[in-house]
């Protein structure tokens, strides 16, 4: 019962480890998501390819095989990181292919004309996208994107089997000291549940403010 | 004819697969002419205007627009279609855009102009359309007939050489179509360069230098609107007018 008050700064710094692995990765992920989009749907067919080719290699290897890959196989070729980096670009790049896909279909609500219409004035590819296209396509992608982001937060709990310091991994420490384990993954879920319940309030909020307004 | 040539199709072929859609299309449009496209569906005649802009590509063949090839893409691309105006049957007003955003957008984005500029000339148009009224509404406020003029003013404000309308009056309701060809009346009294793909046999009559008759992806005929109307050459022409000529 008194896990928590005992270990409170163990607890701590897990539950900081993961929502900082989580902040970081998710804006990789959207940044990158955002960017395989536009590739996906640019009218360069290399760009297309691109897109294609991330989306399909990264949405169909297994998180933990990318840990492994990352965190193994990027030293290799003479780069070496803070492992929390390594975690970071790992859990970052997976969700964007995840990002991408949701970016897409939002892109896909929108009707073909309203980009015809756009780029008939003279409008470039990428003014097309950033002020006719996605602004419309924004309010279909707030949820998917939001849940996108809440399995990234989860997901993030592979880390520790890499010694990155995130909120699962302090039951380890917890279990040798001789705490009841029942009582450490109930503390330790409800960290989880604090930072998913956050992000789902956030989108929550965003949908409200943007989603339903046209 | 003898006229200062706007927009030139030499021998252009286009297809979507196997399926042939333009085949060996001859088309000269001179400057100020106002030619009208008609032909039953699947003719042609939106794919032979969405060639002129380049929102199709082609296989063979060359188009000119004021003596230039039209470029292949990118930024050269983009500035073609700034100055041929196009408008589409579904209007494709930009859906999350007031009106007076939707006619500013491109002046801003394409022809860097400053918000108040662009707004100003934006107001002009919309009071030659007449809608300066309706400025800030959004286009799902407005009726089809409204928004169909939203859109021409949007495409003038882009000063364009020419512009392209597919079937225009098609998705209106009936009363609503007097208020839109008055509009594209009205330019061409000005000396507007247009192309109109329409069945609006009235303004072929008042309003076109000439009438082309497309049939299977070809042009069967191009002549001057008394002469097409009055005395059509091909079978198929005198089909489709006593088709349409009928309601
Ligand atoms: N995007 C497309 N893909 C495949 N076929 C198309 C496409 N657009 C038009 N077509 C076909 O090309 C032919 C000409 O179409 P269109 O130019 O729209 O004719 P019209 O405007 O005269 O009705 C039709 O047979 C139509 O089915
Ligand atoms: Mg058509």
């Amino acid at each position: 019962m008194n896990v928590l008050t005992d270990n409170f700064s163990t607890y701590g710094k897990g539950f900081l480890g993961t929502v900082e692995l989580t902040v970081y990765a998710s804006l990789l992920a959207l940044a990158l998501g955002f960017l395989m989009a536009s590739f996906r749907v640019a009218p360069v067919a290399s760009l297309r390819f691109f897109g294609t080719a991330w989306v399909t290699v990264l949405r169909n290897t297994p998180l933990t095989l990318l840990f492994f890959a990352v965190l193994l196989g990027l030293p290799r070729f003479g780069l070496v990181l803070p492992f929390q980096l390594f975690a970071v670009l790992a859990l970052g790049c997976y969700t964007s292919a995840f990002i991408c896909e949701a970016l897409r279909s939002g892109i896909n609500t929108v009707p073909r004309g309203q980009g015809e219409a756009a780029r008939s004035l003279g409008m470039t590819f990428g003014q097309t996208l950033s002020a006719v296209v996605l602004p419309q396509a924004f309010r279909s992608v707030i949820a998917p994107v939001g849940s996108t982001l809440i399995a990234l937060a989860k997901n993030s709990a592979i880390a520790g089997a890499f010694s990155v310091t995130e909120l699962l991994g302090t039951y380890r420490t917890l279990s040798e000291l001789g705490y009841n384990i029942i009582w450490t993954f109930v503390w330790i879920a409800l960290g989880y549940l604090i930072i998913t319940l956050t992000i789902s309030a956030l989108f929550h909020l965003m949908e409200k403010r943007w989603g339903v307004a046209r | 004819m003898a006229v200062d040539p706007l927009i030139e199709l030499h021998d252009v072929n286009k297809y979507y697969g196997d399926l042939h859609v333009l085949k060996d299309i001859n088309l000269t449009v001179g400057r100020g002419e106002v030619v009208v496209v008609i032909g039953p569906s699947g003719s042609g005649k939106s794919t032979l205007c969405r060639t002129v802009n380049r929102l199709e590509t082609i296989q063979s063949g060359t188009i000119r627009l004021d003596g230039q090839p039209l470029p292949e893409e990118g930024k050269a691309l983009a500035g073609l279609r700034a100055e041929v105006g196009m408008v589409f049957q579904a209007f494709n007003l930009f859906a999350h855009k007031t009106v007076l955003q939707n006619v500013s957008l491109a002046q801003m984005k394409v022809r860097s102009r400053k918000r108040p500029e662009a707004d100003r000339r934006s107001r002009e148009l919309l009071e030659r359309v007449g809608l300066a009224e309706h400025a800030d509404k959004l286009p799902a406020q407005l009726s089809g007939g409204q928004q169909q003029r939203v859109a021409i003013a949007r495409a003038l404000a882009m000063d364009p050489k020419a512009l392209l309308f597919d079937e225009p009056t098609s998705a209106l309701d009936p009363e609503m179509i007097t208020e839109v060809l008055e509009v594209m009346q009205q330019l061409a009294r000005e000396g507007m360069t247009m192309v109109v793909v329409t069945h609006e046999m009235g303004f072929a009559r008042s309003a076109a230098n000439r009438v082309v008759f497309m049939d299977g992806g070809r042009i069967v005929e191009d002549r001057t609107p008394e002469d097409f109307f009055s005395n059509p050459e091909s079978d198929r022409a005198k089909d489709f007018l006593s088709k349409i000529l009928k309601h």
